[in-house]
């Protein structure tokens, strides 16, 4: 039997996706439903001084409208509102009080027996403010940014050898704040069942983590709450923490005595977590070769007046490439937004676009290939810690995407490629990620007539985790794909992790595994027990399951058939559950690598810019399915190219709110702006980072994109447009 | 909680009767008229697979196919559409079997998380029966009303082209 590891398989939850049947957080059904719809607040900074819903209340279908006057008990202390992954600071704490902390803010949940007749009736309650002058421009702000304490110490003497460096760049890039708005709406379903337990369906990438949540906000016994959350409609890092809709479809569930559903509007969604808008400043000096004497790297990004966000924006600079000198700094400036999340390669995406942006710059100050000038500062050690890595085929990565895109036909002077009307411009870009994994359980029950139901409370966001499970459970129970139920999203199932920074597949992967090797223990143990049992005296390791049979490793015809081997031993079903330790190893660092290729066709009169061919080289370690997990980078560079072209939140700051809060001024990629796309995973064995060699694909797609793209628009029209997104009145500006 | 008065109730709106034919078979709906076709055919009729996504017109993740021709649910008030034949994603498939387009997503993976995906799929499906898509540039203008975040783009082409029996 061929392993399912390694080979393309279509998605084991396709057919429930195509035919309608998967149902998402808003869609479960609960007798007698009530509806919910959230009033947001108009001001960004303040506190309400009344709010009235009278009116509201006398529609008819209205049930109730909670406030911070009339909610139910609610937690007092941080801790309390605290997740698995909040940030240092003092959790936002919905519907608590009169304070105003964002432009958007849910005051107030209207319920009734009808979803229209909520919202018709939220358009009637009467709120009062007395407001305080507010902030939301962080190129205003920026010099109140204060540091942030990162654990990567600066080398060398940065400044020094950057003023004495031969060739200098030195620059400023801006990514502004992006939303992740996935396809669907944030919502919870919360089921009230007699006797006050609830099962709550909630869109979110971490069931454990809001079923916690749920506990401890509203006092709950950890019994009375299940958190389900089978199919989610896209999330990105949008749903890593508990949002607001399911503190409010709680408190509607918890006040009425019965099942309450809340779905947010789209606009409602941009006040939750975001990318948040950074300035990214890198220096680079370097030796007339094109080493590096001298990486600087500084960002400031935006935070919430009550929490301090921050991802690694900055240390991959010092992480990738080889220089004896480098120092980097993060500051955060406060402003009266809601706290920004977690968005697919937080940090990386920001901080790896401006650092790549500024190695094109200086290969041109350089008059070197791009390509060329990384080979020359390519490092096979983490920069930062001097640690090897467990892997790294970047090398690779560059040689293979650059001969896929044809990048030896590069004419390196700009402006020296056209195509009709159309300016041409090739760039290219670097992107690095983690290689995370997380300590995570799984159980599993095999049956006597060979079906085998794997679980796990991780969650599958799209990125194909019912599908890693079941390859990964038939290949270590020698069974078919087809045999293998997959249950996940339910917090009542073994430990998970919220499902984020790409370390899902390596970890729930391992649990699996360490959990088919007591399935296969036992197992062994009920073969040897039958009379002349061709496995004895094997042990344990020296068996695998292939095809229905317990068989020797080394020689396969010693073999007993599963089915056989459980009836003689009187057994139905054989379940187990492990949890999937990894060990710290400070000797290694772990990261998946790429290199992007990039063609833009830019018209030259009208400015518009078309991302007509893109390749991207991944190498990330063993690919569980090179079908999804090449989807997952397709879809990044989607992202990516929504981030240099489109992306952008816009706010009047007057009254510190996002002016273009819905997904037709957000403009995200449609499929007209997406043309060829080709993605190549390199061969990357690696025994070192876990013992299946999976590093995760989530993330790293993304990272570099825009910065090819970027690079890709200089080489077209010899415009350098460092501010995101690179629009039409930026090229003809 | 303190009690609060109800003064003038507001009543709301009274109901029009009017016949939905989903997927073949008649629905009599009592239905008010500010209830979308969207939010009549997920809470009332129940059939969540038709999807929403922003509620504006502007995601199509809520296309079904009225009468043969590709609608945004959400802009479409149910009680304008009495009589009207109406197919969702959950009569596209006939007797069990997948239409070729639903096999056609699977094949290509033209999904990722799904929410988009009956959209699309149903977008597709009025998209072949229009004839005016006949090159991929062109269906990728014309699928540009289907808003894919997942990124599934160039699958979703791929699949479209697979079904109408064009080369990929």
């Amino acid at each position: 039997m061929k392993p399912y590891i390694g080979t393309p398989t279509s998605r084991v939850d396709g057919r429930v996706k195509v035919t309608g049947m998967a149902q998402y957080a808003g869609e479960f059904a609960a007798p007698d439903l009530a509806y919910g719809s959230v009033v947001t607040s108009t001001i960004a900074r303040g506190r309400i001084t009344r709010i009235d819903a009278t009116q509201a209340l006398a529609v008819e279908g209205v049930l109730d409208v909670l406030t911070h006057e009339n909610r139910p008990a609610m937690g007092t202390t941080d801790q309390a509102f605290s997740d698995e992954v909040a940030p240092t600071g003092s959790p936002f704490r919905p519907l608590y009080d009169d304070k105003v902390k964002f432009n958007g803010q849910p005051i107030a949940l209207v319920i009734a027996e009808e979803w229209e007749i909520a919202r018709f009736a939220a358009t009637l309650v009467d709120v009062e403010y007395e407001a305080e002058s507010h902030d939301t421009d962080l190129h205003a702000r920026r010099d109140e940014a204060f540091v942030v304490e990162k654990p990567d110490k600066p080398r060398g003497d940065a400044a020094k050898a950057f003023a004495a460096a031969v060739v200098r760049h030195e620059a400023e890039y801006f990514v502004p704040a992006e939303y992740h708005n996935p396809m669907e709406l944030f919502a919870a379903t919360a089921v009230w069942k007699d006797g006050g337990k609830l099962t709550v369906f909630d869109k979110t990438q971490g069931v454990q983590n809001v079923q916690r949540y749920v506990c401890s906000v509203f006092g709950l016994k950890s019994d009375d709450v299940r958190v389900m959350s089978p199919f989610v409609g896209g999330a990105f890092g949008s749903g890593l923490r508990p949002q607001y809709e399911v503190v409010l479809a709680v408190q509607g569930a918890l006040q009425l005595k019965r099942s309450v559903r809340l779905v947010l509007a789209r606009e409602q969604m941009y006040g939750l977590g975001y990318r948040p808008a950074t300035i990214e400043r890198v220096a680079l000096g370097a030796r007339a070769d094109g080493s590096l004497d001298a990486i600087t790297h500084e960002a400031i990004a935006m935070t919430s007046q009550y929490e301090e966000f921050s991802r690694n924006d900055t240390s991959w600079s010092a992480l990738l490439y080889k220089s004896s000198n480098a120092s980097y700094e993060h500051k955060l400036s406060r402003l009266d937004v809601p706290t920004p999340s977690d968005m697919r390669a937080p940090g990386a995406a920001s901080g790896v676009y401006a650092l790549e942006c500024a190695m094109d710059e200086l290969a041109v100050a350089l008059k070197l290939d791009p390509v060329e000038l990384r080979m020359r500062c390519y490092s096979d050690r983490d920069q930062n810690t001097g640690a090897p890595f467990t892997s790294k085929q970047l090398k690779e990565c560059y040689r293979k995407g650059a001969e896929l895109f044809g990048w030896s036909r590069r004419n390196s002077e700009p402006r020296s490629m056209r195509d009709g009307n159309d300016l041409v411009g090739w760039g290219m870009a670097t992107g690095v990620w983690e290689a995370l994994q997380m300590p995570t359980g799984a159980r599993i029950v095999l049956s006597g007539n060979g079906h085998a139901e794997v679980s796990c409370a991780t969650s599958d966001i799209g990125t194909g985790t019912y599908t890693v499970m079941a390859q990964v459970a038939a290949d270590m129970l020698g069974v078919p794909i087809d045999n293998v139920t997959v249950k996940l999203g339910d917090s009542t199932l073994p430990h998970s992790m919220v499902e984020g920074g790409s370390w899902t597949a390596a970890s729930v992967s391992h649990a699996i595994a360490v959990t088919a090797d007591e399935v296969r223990k036992e197992l062994l143990g009920l073969a040897q027990k039958m009379p002349n049992s061709p496995l004895a005296g094997l042990q344990a390791e020296d068996v695998v399951l292939v095809d229905g049979m317990i068989a020797g490793r080394q020689d396969s015809s010693r073999a007993v058939s599963v089915a056989e081997a459980m009836q003689h031993g009187g057994v139905d079903r054989i379940v187990h559950e492990r949890s999937a330790e990894f060990p710290e190893d400070t000797k290694h660092a772990r990261n998946t690598h790429s290199a992007i290729f990039a063609e833009v066709k830019v018209d030259e009169q009208l400015g518009v810019i078309r991302v007509t061919r893109a390749v991207s080289a991944v190498a990330a370690g063993r690919i569980i399915n090179t079908k999804t997990a090449a989807s997952q980078v397709m879809g990044s560079v989607v992202w990516g190219i929504g981030m240099a072209l489109h992306e952008e939140a816009l706010y009047d700051h007057s009254f510190g709110r996002i002016m273009n809060a819905n997904i037709a001024e957000y403009h995200v990629p449609v499929n007209a702006d997406v043309q060829d796309i080709k993605v190549i995973f390199v061969d990357e064995p690696d025994n070192l980072v876990n013992p299946l060699g999976i590093k995760g694909v989530g993330e790293i797609g993304i990272v570099g994109v825009a910065a090819a793209i970027a690079n890709a628009v200089y080489h077209a029209t010899g415009k350098r447009i460092r501010d995101l997104p690179i629009t039409i009145d930026k090229v003809l500006g | 909680m303190e009690s609060r008065a109800r003064p003038d109730a507001v009543s709301k709106p009274a109901a029009i009767s009017v016949t939905l034919y989903v997927n073949g078979e008649p629905s009599k709906l009592a239905i008010a008229p500010w209830t979308t076709l969207l939010d009549a055919l997920r809470d009332r009729l129940h059939l969540t697979g038709t999807k929403k996504g922003c509620d504006h017109g502007q995601c199509g993740a809520c296309t079904v196919l009225i009468d043969g021709r590709r609608v945004n649910s959400c802009l479409t008030l149910a009680v304008m559409k009495d009589g009207a034949k109406i197919t969702t994603i959950e009569g596209l498939a006939a007797d069990g079997s997948l239409h070729p387009l639903q096999q056609a997503f699977i094949d290509h993976d033209a999904f990722q998380c799904g929410y988009c995906t009956p959209g699309q799929i149903c977008s597709a499906a009025g998209l072949i029966a229009e004839g005016k898509a006949q090159t991929a540039d062109e269906i990728r203008e014309l699928m540009s009303g289907n808003i894919c975040r997942c990124g599934a783009y160039p699958n979703i082409v791929a699949a479209i082209q697979q079904a109408m029996g064009a080369k990929p």
